[in-house]
């Protein structure tokens, strides 16, 4: 059975109970914004990384163009990991529940979700790249600031400048892998994730499937209702 | 340059070889500066102001006859003023003529990201482009004498360009001209390395100075600029002149092996995950309830 009937056939019968409000429309324009600065980052970060990416600086308006907005979108992406913290910190601590799901992560892994511990709103792995992105976000803005002010970092301390460099690099590339598995994650395997993150509702049945634990908190008022 | 590929090999009906053909032409370019010499009167760093047209700008005090603490991105020729104690104890003030090195192997250039930002001529001058520089500032990680700078209003690095418009014109560098003493020469690097290596011995010899020698430092391939020093064996008294300078091995790395490392791993998340997807597909929605007809509802 698809997903898509179960949203359908709540429509048709009118009925709410076949939907769930997965993200807000505040969490969702925060989600884009921070996915926006991020893809900025990204695209001329790569750009600057090889001259076999430098093309990519001409598809955002040229090298000094490029050079200009990444720290200052890079500032943004900080402030906006910032108000994501703010928005899921509540939803992101670890659980008990998190280390069962992350030593079955090989059943996650094999789409084998059955076999999972319950999962709360968000599942391990989503945690994780939360954190990944936390503290790689704060590493990049910090080095990324040695970068910027480079002239500024006097020659006695220039191990500081060399620093810079390599915690920008290390940062860049965790945060890269854990995106490329994002989006991978969101858009490939579990596309119904994608929608929710646009339209913010999510079928019941993938809920229950995937987020057990966040289903039955959300649910249990309505049931009680009926 | 272009005239050095109009020498002339071969001359028809004329009686024996073409003069000149058999000479070996040394195409490198380099400043000879020596320390010994030099009396601190800033005539080349004002020669350098004028023939690049940048204006004298403020002189920052700093409790010696220095002009500023460094040299700065419209400031490309400093004199750095070092009191020195000699081993027995007198005092004497170093004075060395700081600027871009040239260096055959130029860190700023390896440290580089844009396409033709920085290029190295056949006769060693490194070179800044600023119409193709973005002003990321990565030079200056990868400079072991701290030379290039930022001008802020125009976004672009700036540094020495050892008069690459005059020298490519067959003239020497403005600063070479200016100086009155003749502590400043111009040539091709084998014939000042001559020069400075003559310079040490009589140094050394009628001077009684025996840590006099040249300067011209292998860890970078060698410079473009050399000096002669008093001393040698301590370069680091002349206003910080690195003993050993080399491009810093985090940079080296970075341009080097990290960006293939960098690069396969990335290549290697993609291909994972499109394999993942090929093996496993999508996850799919267990829906009991659906199938009970209710809906999905709990």
């Amino acid at each position: 059975m698809s997903t898509s009937h179960v949203i359908s056939s709540a429509r048709t019968t009118g009925e709410s109970g076949g939907e769930i409000l997965r993200y807000t429309l505040g969490e969702r324009v925060h989600h884009w914004l921070g996915a926006l600065f991020y893809t900025y980052c990204l695209i001329t970060g790569l750009a600057f990384w090889s001259p076999y990416m430098f093309w990519l600086a001409a598809v955002v308006g040229g090298g000094p163009t490029a050079r200009f907005w990444h720290p200052w979108f890079g500032v943004a992406f900080t402030v906006s990991v910032g108000w994501m913290y703010k928005m899921w910190r509540g939803d992101l601590a670890t659980t008990d529940t998190d280390r069962g799901w992350s030593r079955a992560i090989e059943h996650y892994i094999k789409n084998d979700d059955e076999n999972l511990p319950p999962v709360g709103r968000f599942n391990y792995g989503q945690k994780l790249f939360f954190w990944l992105m936390f503290f790689g976000v704060l590493l990049l803005l910090l080095s990324g600031l040695g970068l910027w002010f480079v002239e500024s970092i006097p020659w006695s301390l220039r191990w500081l400048r060399y620093l810079a460099v390599t915690v920008h690099v290390v940062a860049a590339m965790a945060t890269i892998g854990a995106f490329i598995i994002h989006i991978y994650m969101s858009v490939f395997t579990e596309p119904e994730s994608f929608q929710a993150m646009i339209h913010g509702r999510v079928a019941g049945a993938w809920a229950r499937t995937y987020h057990r634990l966040w289903y039955e908190q959300v649910t249990k008022g309505r049931s009680a209702e009926k | 340059m272009s005239q050095a590929t109009l020498a002339v090999r071969r001359i028809s009906g004329h009686a024996g070889p073409a003069p000149g053909d058999d000479v070996e032409r040394d195409y490198q370019v380099c400043k000879l500066i020596d320390t010994t010499t030099c009396i601190g009167c800033k005539a080349c760093e004002v020669a350098c102001l004028e023939w690049n047209g940048y204006t004298f700008t403020d002189t920052v005090f700093d409790n010696s006859y220095q002009t500023m603490p460094e040299t700065a991105w419209n400031y490309w020729n400093l004199i750095k003023f070092n009191e020195h104690e000699r081993e027995d104890g007198s005092i004497t003030l170093l004075m060395r003529k700081d600027q871009c090195m040239h260096c055959a192997d130029p860190g700023c250039l390896a440290a580089c990201p844009a396409d033709g930002a920085i290029v190295q001529y056949t006769n060693g001058i490194v070179d800044f482009q600023q119409q193709n520089c973005i002003g990321c500032g990565y030079c200056v990680s990868g400079c072991p004498f701290d030379i290039p700078k930022f001008n802020p209003a125009t976004k672009k690095m700036f540094k020495c360009t050892l008069c690459v418009d005059r020298v490519s014109e067959g003239l020497e560098p403005a600063c070479i001209k200016s100086c009155p003493t003749g502590c400043l020469h111009f040539g091709s690097k084998d014939d000042m390395k001559d020069l400075a290596e003559t310079r040490a011995k009589q140094l050394r010899e009628n001077y009684g100075i025996e840590k006099a020698g040249v300067y011209d430092p292998a860890g970078v391939g060698g410079t473009g600029v050399i000096y002669v020093l008093h001393d040698v064996t301590n370069p680091e008294a002349y206003g910080g002149l690195p003993k050993d300078p080399s491009i810093p091995w985090v940079v080296k790395f970075w341009k080097g092996p990290a960006k293939w490392i960098g690069n396969l791993a990335m290549l290697g998340g993609l291909l994972g995950v499109t394999l993942h997807y090929l093996r496993y597909g999508p996850k799919e929605v267990h829906d009991e309830d659906a199938k009970n007809g209710n809906g999905g509802r709990p």
